[in-house]
């Protein structure tokens, strides 16, 4: 049991300012496995894998890979040692061509030459296996997210792999393209690869891995076999006794026809998405749902004035507004938690309180500055209210985990009392317990009066939360439901557009 | 409160330390003396405050912009441009309606820098040229602007008046001492009274999020870039009354990377983001002192560039974290020893 351990690790510590990130964790890997490790933000899931990697370095314990004591130091010494990483957000160059990133820092050298017709060859060659036919010489910019990430998982496969590790590989993909992850993935461990593999999706976990290795705070909870482990217990181990607060999240609101309309978009478009009208009332939560690219996004900027529309008239409680920038729309009491955490979301070297209190300072306008205690007790009170776990308002963001990151925007929102707040995948990559506090945060303030958009890829979350659907195909509103005609196979037959005969309203 | 020991102003404050007491004893205290003449106090100490409040003036400008991730390598050029224009007008060659009058001057040359940072600013924030591209255009074509003002003349002037910018005293102490000190004041309640401060430093650091966040980016860059060509403009006037005339060959030549240095070593990171003006400040007098202490020392000329970047070179090691890292761990094991 123990001898084929292609990677032990043991009593690991890892100390950061303030946080024990890892107390005394262990993980066992086999050869031929693909095991899942889970756990919630801050669980310190990541940071076992950057210590792995020799992204970080370990404050006490030993890891041994193939019964040899090592110390990784660097990323480049952990591919040297056969551990390959490939991360949730794309690490290539986008402007290199396929060829080039599989290869880059390792080119084949002929007559002090760059050796271009055999990287090239092989390249092809490589990702032939991974059933990927297609120009390695073209620019990787111009391939899908998802035909990048093959593209990385291949790289990093052919630098001799022993251990691969998936940090949420599937974030960005479809469903066929996890399907086709999935694939590759047995295959390598058919080739005898200890796959790591890091994810949110709980029936991933089902669908491929073989075991689970669980971590809670920084703790070491246990590693099970995952045919033997029912979904529900992994969720209690994961989360603890939080479990509950995800069972007992209220379902939507009834939605209420009486309801004071607070916003009308009439023909309204932007350089990408033309003629939207619809209108949002006061304690409702709308969901716009629709495959990527159909426009859920563009309809989010174009409310919060990110992208100006161009076309037809927005009525913000009757009265026609230009909503030409994001301030005007936040004076009008729009929030807007942008899909795109790190580059949209967060300002990263700041603190916590200044990145809760910018946008209320922008609504007040630079010139009436909110002073520092004033300050402190705003983010004080968000703190504490949304569970943020930090030691103080002092902290920079950028060192918070995703999940917090996440708590930390919509506290930004929150405390400019908003009218309207604009969710758009609000709980992408981020654990369970912090998803439920979110939809229980945005449910109550619903309840209070206040209007919501909420737009995410999964699909049980939208059921959830939303009392009115809008469903969007191709830039375009196709339907529109309310109460008992939101269900899953509905929406989806009227996204694959096989639903309009369905609906009668339309 | 932070202590004193981790804010911006601590390392700065620190290598300016360490070089004037560098200085003191290799002059055997002669750096340090100041005589009073006619109420006015000499030494060298005031020849740093004096000749670097033109440092000081450009550094505070040039914080702000570096910290909203720009850059602006024209303040050299305008410095020409303003010192070229107001030398003219006091000298009555061009409009000598005024007489010559040395307040007109001023304003005007004032105004004509804050429409150079307005063409910088348009360039950045409207049009989205890379700041140092943008810049750039400045700096080659102001030279050329202040030729055409001075009649490609070097401008010499009589006025009583425009030296005092210069060479004028209150209580004992310089008079651009106190227009430096009055820009920096300045640019402190408006960065920390207001919260433009706050949206200086989330433009520098993410400047889509600020936008989301609600702060007009463009707006502010444009301000920053306004408030930078003002001061150097200022700078212009300093210098051009310190030599009496305009030169616009050589007025502020290469002073935009003495000024982008004053911030670096202020510890402003010049990939924007926080920033302090004290420790730009700071880092003003240390390029000041370092320029003070060649010409005291009396360093052949030759060497004196490479002089200067030897000092240079030593205190941005010394003032990098990785760099300090790096010594703690090549050294710091006898401590260890020493411990256990």
């Amino acid at each position: 049991m123990e001898q084929d351990s292609l990677l032990v690790m043991e009593h690991i510590h890892k100390r950061f300012p303030g946080v024990v990130a890892l107390n005394d964790v262990q993980f066992r890997l086999r050869a031929g496995e693909i095991h899942a490790l889970l756990g919630e933000n801050g669980a310190g899931k990541s940071t076992l894998i950057k210590v792995l990697t020799g992204v970080e370095h370990l404050d006490g314990g030993t890891v041994t890979m193939e019964g040899t004591p090592i110390s990784v130091k660097s990323p480049l010494e952990a591919q040297r040692q056969g551990i390959s990483t490939v991360y949730q957000e794309v690490n290539l160059c986008p402007h290199l061509s396929v060829a080039e990133n599989i290869y880059a820092g390792r080119e084949p050298i002929k007559f002090c030459k760059i050796d271009w017709r055999t990287i090239n060859q092989k390249s092809k060659e490589l990702l032939k296996q991974f059933d990927l036919d297609i120009d390695v010489t073209a620019k990787l910019d111009n391939y899908s997210v998802a035909v990048q990430q093959m593209i990385a998982i291949a790289r990093a496969v052919d630098v001799q792999a022993k251990i691969l590790i998936l940090d949420e590989p599937t974030s960005s993909l479809s469903t066929a393209e996890v399907e086709k992850l999935f694939q590759i993935m047995s295959m390598l461990k058919d080739r005898g690869l200890g796959i790591v593999f890091v994810t949110h999706f709980l029936d991933q976990v089902y669908a491929v891995t073989d075991r689970i290795t669980v971590l809670r705070n920084g703790e070491y909870v246990g590693t099970y076999n995952t045919a033997e482990l029912p979904k529900v217990e992994l969720i209690g181990k994961m989360i603890g006794k939080e479990y509950e607060a995800l069972e007992s999240t209220p379902p939507a609101a009834a939605q209420d026809s009486e309801a004071e309309e607070f916003l009308r978009l009439e023909h309204a478009g932007t350089g990408s998405i033309s003629d939207v009208s619809f209108s949002l009332k006061r304690g409702e939560v709308s969901g716009f749902s629709g495959l990527l690219g159909s426009g859920r996004s563009e309809i989010a900027r174009l409310l919060f004035g990110a992208d100006r529309h161009t076309s037809g008239k927005v009525c913000i409680e009757g009265k026609e507004c230009s909503l030409k920038d994001p301030l005007e729309a936040i004076r009008h009491g729009i929030a807007f938690c942008s899909e795109n955490r790190k580059t949209e979301g967060i300002i990263g070297d700041l603190t916590i309180r200044e990145n809760i209190i910018i946008a209320l300072q922008a609504k007040r306008g630079l010139g009436r500055v909110i002073g520092y205690s004033e300050a402190q007790q705003i983010a004080d009170r968000f703190i504490e209210e949304l569970a943020i776990k930090t030691p103080s308002a002092d902290q920079q963001i950028k060192n918070l985990s995703g999940g917090n990151q996440q708590k930390v925007l919509l506290a930004r929102w929150l405390a400019t009392d908003p009218d309207l707040l604009i969710l758009d995948e609000p709980t992408r990559g981020i654990d369970i317990g912090a998803k439920a506090e979110i939809q229980k945060v945005v449910m109550r303030l619903a309840q209070e009066g206040m209007s919501c958009v909420f737009i995410s890829s999964e699909m049980e979350e939208m059921l959830r939360c939303c009392s009115r659907m809008y469903v969007l195909r191709d830039k375009e509103i196709v339907d529109e439901l309310t109460g008992e005609a939101i269900n899953e196979h509905h929406i989806m037959q009227i996204i694959a557009g096989e639903g309009e005969t369905v609906n009668e309203e339309v | 409160m932070k202590k004193f020991k981790n804010r911006m102003e601590f390392r700065p404050l620190l290598s300016l330390i360490v070089i004037l007491v560098a200085c003191g004893i290799l002059s055997g205290g002669s750096f340090f003396s100041l005589q009073i003449v006619d109420g006015h106090l000499y030494g060298r100490l005031i020849d740093i405050l004096r000749n670097g409040s033109r440092y000081m003036v450009l550094a505070t400008g040039m914080t702000m912009v570096l910290a909203t991730g720009g850059t602006d390598i024209s303040v050299g050029s305008v410095m020409a441009i303003s010192g070229a224009l107001a030398c003219s007008i006091v000298d009555m060659r061009i409009l000598p309606g005024l007489g010559g009058n040395t307040l007109a001057a001023v304003v005007i040359a004032l105004a004509v820098g804050a429409l150079c940072g307005a063409w910088n600013g348009f360039l950045v924030a409207k049009l989205k040229v890379q700041p140092i591209v943008a810049t750039m255009i400045l700096m080659t074509a102001g030279r050329g602007i202040a030729q055409l003002i001075a009649d490609g003349k070097i401008v010499t002037i009589t006025s009583d008046s425009y030296y005092y910018i210069n060479g004028g005293y209150i209580l004992g102490l310089p008079f651009p001492l106190y227009i430096a000190a009055f820009m920096l004041i300045a640019a402190l309640l408006i960065t920390k009274k207001t919260a433009f401060g706050l949206a200086v430093e989330a433009i520098g650091v993410n400047s889509r999020s600020a936008r989301l966040a609600g702060i007009k980016v463009d707006r502010n860059i444009w301000l920053i870039y306004i408030f930078c060509g003002v001061c150097a403009a200022i700078a212009g006037l300093i210098e051009s009354a310190g030599i009496k005339g305009a030169d616009c060959n050589n007025c502020g030549l290469m002073i935009e990377m003495d000024g982008i240095l004053a911030v670096a070593i202020g510890g402003t990171s010049l990939s924007g983001g926080r920033f302090s003006l004290i420790a730009s400040i700071i880092g003003a007098l240390v390029v000041q002192t370092i320029t003070t202490m060649i010409l005291a020392f009396g360093v052949a000329p030759e060497v004196i560039r490479v002089f200067k970047a030897l000092i240079v070179i030593v205190i941005c090691l010394a003032q990098s974290p990785a760099f300090i890292a790096k010594m703690k761990e090549a050294f710091g094991r006898k401590k260890v020893v020493a411990q256990s």
